[in-house]
């Protein structure tokens, strides 16, 4: 089971301030039966506490790829020429996994697969057992289609937070309840042809 | 990508005022009202996500608009657009008290979306319950005693018996003709041959039926059932629970199991699930005509091997069965690279049946630990994935895997290649890497990860290069960088000794210095920086681990390996003080793990600390070694310190100190600081208060010294504090030592120091000697007994 799926920026890119690492999409299909949190907090509690442990995931992933872009000596994505196309993206990604400690930020122990597409970050947070191959071309499909249906790639990149319905049609199909699908590419051509009906509503 | 517009749209929905937040609120319920399900809802609800999400702080919406959305949600009417908009709204609007969906309501999208919004709050547990309830109501109407049963009932059906003929299209058809369905036709195989067997995940169809759907969907999630249902209570012998439908397709798989149908449903989906894992694999040789689906291959091997692994592991009936396939699979991947990712499972899987099954595995785990890292080490994905499964398993891999503790320079590689998405993974894995007969190549192959580092670089690098730039350099050649000294024959040694797979192999590192100067110009190259940051970390869990069952013959050759090492590093920004750091730490934890090591390690200790050059080039770790001789070298650690020997270092010492404080004419000369100067002092005063016959000596030194700090020429070196802190330490010093039985007390404690007598006793007691002390010290010079 995936436990979360999250879109967020991986550099300041040109609007950002310095070193703030933005979520911009974010989905848990199931909260994890929580730490007993103190008795009279304030009703949000567990709710900020979600919010915080996906920000956790967030910068740790940028820091990831920021280290990783860095050691395989390539530039800051702003230098470099946007890609042809979504596919061609998502093939140049970089990507890569690690590990939560369990209490670290989710109580239990998570694998966290992440892609980097230019200054945007897409992740899963996976249980540690997960069918890890399985879950890298999902995210693949899923970064894709997000890169297509949001137009992410060009300006002014505020579909992914202004059409969540989007982001939420396709997950219902390509990892429905954060299940991870042995879809072969006559069901994934049935599931595309699905969304873009949908989408096309 | 985002934009100072996406930044804008996050700042104004975290900062918009309430009495807007209100306005809008308002909009978005009147719409709703108006049963408006046009653009500008959409909008609206749309706008409404985002301002509950982009906020950590849980806004409260209105009642009425939490209601409309429920509704909305509820209906099995509403368009998926506004279904999906107002399930993610209620998801972020915590707590969510979602109420019951009345009968009418329980189309499966509806019932799936309800799910999704408890699920994500999923505190409360009698909501998760009800909507599980209602889950399997939409699976089966009369409802059995044992909802697991029912499960893996259904789960039996879907992944045996789906249809094996592709889904029927329809065809609208012309104008005047009536629809007409086209003749079906059987579902391929992914090399397009006609399906030779029942549908699997690996079926293709133009198009699917919905028994088929389900196939998928059972296959994908039966992992996670069987992991956590099958174990308990199973044996369940009610016979109602027993599948009805059977034997719709026979199977060339399934022929060995035709009484199957007599089990119970547990029992029942564990002989369903192995037929269908075993027909995966079977189907997984096939040559796939679409890349997507080669791919799909590689991930069901992964998955048909574990789901095997799993059923074993609560049936060892399976386990020869399951040998016979797995054995096969293994043979057919195991000289392919493109499948490393499945071997590991199959590894897993040898790992724990083997001795159920009596199999040899040898061969098995020398592929793994042998090819997989030298030749795989640069594949993100795999390194983590090959570094988890030796971490999960390093107990049953230190214990029955021989080749394991060996393979330590091979698992090096992908850690020096990715060190910063491994090092938390190897800092759990190390210390069981760590042995009496591996610590001290295991410390050497860490220090120079960084090597490694840019070894692995330089044979990446020429594999691809042109095979005019691979042949081997005249010997006579001078290189001139790190790639030609690669192809120099007199380099070669030390780059296989570096890349070597096994522990113990491989060229000494007589010439390591040598190695170090030809990589230099690699040494800030970000990869190698990043692994030489994490390096240093990876030796504190090397000297926390040795010490634990380090004896006296290995302390010795880890304090010979320290000092030795400690000039002898690959020169990277910051990696050489850094390691020195660590090292001067972990010296002082081994001198008192065994203080005689000083008496033992006289010689090289000596001549450590008489090279005035260690001072220049790494004064923290100088200074730690010579405050381990003060303190150690002394009778009261061992008998064997003789007098001779006390003597001789403090000659040593006593000449270095003699040569840092010269007043020096040139100012290239480097000054030292305060801090050596007085770390020699105070080791020289040590050692003579254990051999009195020093004491004139050190004192006539330390009156020098104190004159020395009061001369005009170091006033222009040292500022007024530095001088200030000689100064002083001198004068307490050479007061201390005019009470030779008080700094014999001072200088080298009792190791009874922290023993009770000390606090109890009067005669002896620590406050008596703390007030003795305080006047000896604070006294001028002029002070005197009595």
């Amino acid at each position: 089971m995936v436990h979360s799926f999250l879109i967020h920026t991986l550099c300041p890119g040109s609007a950002g301030s310095a070193s703030v690492c933005r979520v911009l999409y974010s989905r848990a299909f199931y909260s994890e039966p929580l730490v007993q949190l103190p008795a009279g907090l304030v009703p949000g509690a567990e709710r900020l506490l979600q919010k915080e442990q996906v920000a956790v995931v967030a910068r740790q992933v940028k820091s990831a790829c920021t280290l990783s872009r860095q050691a395989a000596g390539k530039h800051s994505p702003e230098s470099c020429p946007p890609p042809s196309d979504e596919a061609a993206a998502v093939q140049e990604a970089d990507c890569g996994m690690f590990r939560l400690g369990a209490g670290e930020p989710f109580q239990g122990e998570k694998t966290v697969l992440w892609l980097g597409v230019l200054s945007l970050g897409f992740s899963l947070v996976c249980e540690p057992h997960e069918n890890l191959l399985l879950a890298e071309s999902s995210l693949r499909t899923l970064t894709q289609h997000c890169l297509d249906h949001l137009r992410l790639l060009g300006p002014p990149g505020t579909d992914v937070l202004l059409k969540a319905d989007r982001i939420e049609a396709l997950l219902d199909r390509f990892l429905p309840h954060g299940q991870l699908l042995f879809a072969n590419h006559r069901f994934i051509h049935s599931l595309d042809k699905e969304l873009a009906a949908s989408m096309a509503k | 990508m985002f934009t100072a517009g996406a930044e804008s749209l996050i700042k104004q929905a975290r900062e918009i005022q309430d009495e807007d937040l209100q306005k809008f609120y308002t909009r978005v319920s009147k719409l709703l009202h108006g049963k408006d399900f046009g653009n500008e809802t959409v909008d609206s609800l749309q706008r409404l996500y985002l301002i509950v999400s982009a906020t950590k702080y849980s806004r409260a919406l209105p009642e009425d608009v939490l209601q409309l959305l429920q509704d909305l949600l509820c209906s099995s009417k509403t368009a998926e657009q506004f279904q999906a908009l107002s399930c993610a709204i209620l998801r972020e609007t915590f707590p969510c008290d979602l109420r019951n969906l009345s009968d009418e309501e329980g189309n499966s999208k509806t019932i799936s979306h309800v799910a999704e919004v408890t699920l994500a709050q999923g505190s409360n547990q009698d909501k998760v319950s009800s909507v599980a309830h209602r889950v399997l109501k939409c699976l089966e109407a009369r409802q059995p005693e044992d909802q697991i049963n029912l499960v893996s009932r259904k789960l039996v059906d879907w992944l045996r018996y789906a249809s094996i003929q592709q889904g029927v299209q329809l065809s609208s058809g012309g104008f005047f003709t009536s629809p007409r369905t086209r003749q079906p036709s059987p579902i391929t195989e992914v090399d397009g041959a006609v399906a030779a067997d029942f549908f699997t995940v690996l079926s293709l169809g133009q198009s699917y039926t919905e028994d088929q759907w389900m196939n998928m969907h059972a296959f994908s999630m039966i992992r996670k059932w069987l992991l956590c249902y099958s174990t308990d209570g199973s044996g369940n012998g009610d016979t109602d629970d027993k599948s009805e439908v059977d034997g719709s397709v026979m199977s060339m798989v399934s022929a060995t199991s035709t009484s199957s149908r007599l089990l119970p449903p547990k029992e029942r989906l564990r002989e369903k699930a192995f037929e269908y894992c075993h027909r995966l694999i079977e189907q997984s040789d096939r040559k796939a005509l679409k890349k997507s689906d080669a791919e799909l291959q590689k991930a069901c091997l992964i998955e048909a091997v574990t789901v095997m692994d799993i059923i074993c592991r609560e049936d060892p009936s399976f386990v020869y069965r399951a040998f016979a396939c797995v054995k096969a699979l293994y043979g057919r991947l195991s000289g392919d690279l493109a499948f490393s990712r499945a071997l590991l499972p199959i590894a897993q899987f040898y790992l724990n049946h083997s001795e159920t099954a009596a199999v040899d595995s040898e061969a098995v785990y020398r592929q793994l630990f042998t090819r997989i890292p030298s030749e795989l080490f640069q594949e993100p994905m795999l390194a983590f994935e090959f570094t988890q499964f030796c971490r999960v398993n390093v107990k049953v891999l230190r214990e029955s895997v021989g080749i394991f503790k060996h393979s330590f320079p091979n698992l090096f590689k992908p850690l020096a290649w990715n060190s910063p998405a491994l090092i938390s993974e190897y800092v759990e894995l190390l210390p069981s890497l760590i042995g009496p007969d591996t610590a001290i190549e295991i410390l050497h192959s860490l220090l120079d990860l960084p090597c490694l580092t840019a070894a692995l670089d330089i044979q990446l690098r020429s594999a691809s290069s042109q095979p005019s730039e691979r042949v081997p350099l005249d010997p006579s050649v001078k290189v001139s960088s790190s790639m030609e000294a690669f192809r120099h024959p007199y380099y070669r040694g030390m780059f296989l000794y570096i890349l070597r797979d096994e522990a113990g192999t491989g060229d000494t590192i007589d010439r390591l210095s040598v190695l170090h100067e030809v990589l230099a110009d690699m040494a800030d190259s970000p990869r190698i920086v990043q692994c030489a940051q994490t390096t240093p970390i990876l030796l504190q869990v090397f000297f926390n681990e040795a010490a634990q069952f380090a004896d006296e013959k290995l302390i010795n050759q880890l304090v010979l390996v320290i000092l030795e090492r400690s000039s002898l590093l690959y020169d990277i920004p910051n990696y050489k003080r850094e390691v020195q750091r660590v090292f001067s730490s972990q010296l002082l934890v081994l001198c008192k793990l065994h203080p005689s090591l000083i008496v033992e390690q006289c010689k090289e200790l000596m001549e450590f600390s008489g090279t005035t050059g260690n001072i220049q080039s790494k004064e923290n770790f100088y200074t730690h070694v010579v405050w381990a001789i003060g303190e150690y070298l002394s009778v009261s650690y061992d008998k064997r310190c003789t007098v001779e020997q006390i003597t001789a270092f403090f000659e040593t010492l006593e000449a270095v100190l003699f040569e840092i404080t010269q007043v020096r004419l040139s100012a290239s000369i480097p000054t030292y600081s305060p801090r050596v100067i007085t770390m020699l002092l105070t080791t020289l005063s040590k050692l003579a208060s254990r051999s009195q016959d020093l004491i004139p000596r050190v004192s006539l030194f330390l009156s020098k010294m104190r004159s020395f700090a009061r001369s005009p020429a170091v006033s222009s070196w040292y500022s007024e504090e530095d001088i200030e802190e000689i100064h002083t330490r001198a004068s307490e010093l050479i007061n201390l030592l005019k009470l030779p039985s008080v700094a014999q007390f001072v200088l080298a404690p009792s190791t009874e120091g922290t023993s009770p007598r000390w606090h109890r006793d009067t005669n002896t007691s620590l406050p008596l000697a703390m007030r003795a002390i305080s006047k000896v010290l604070q006294r001028d010079s002029s002070f005197s007994p009595g």
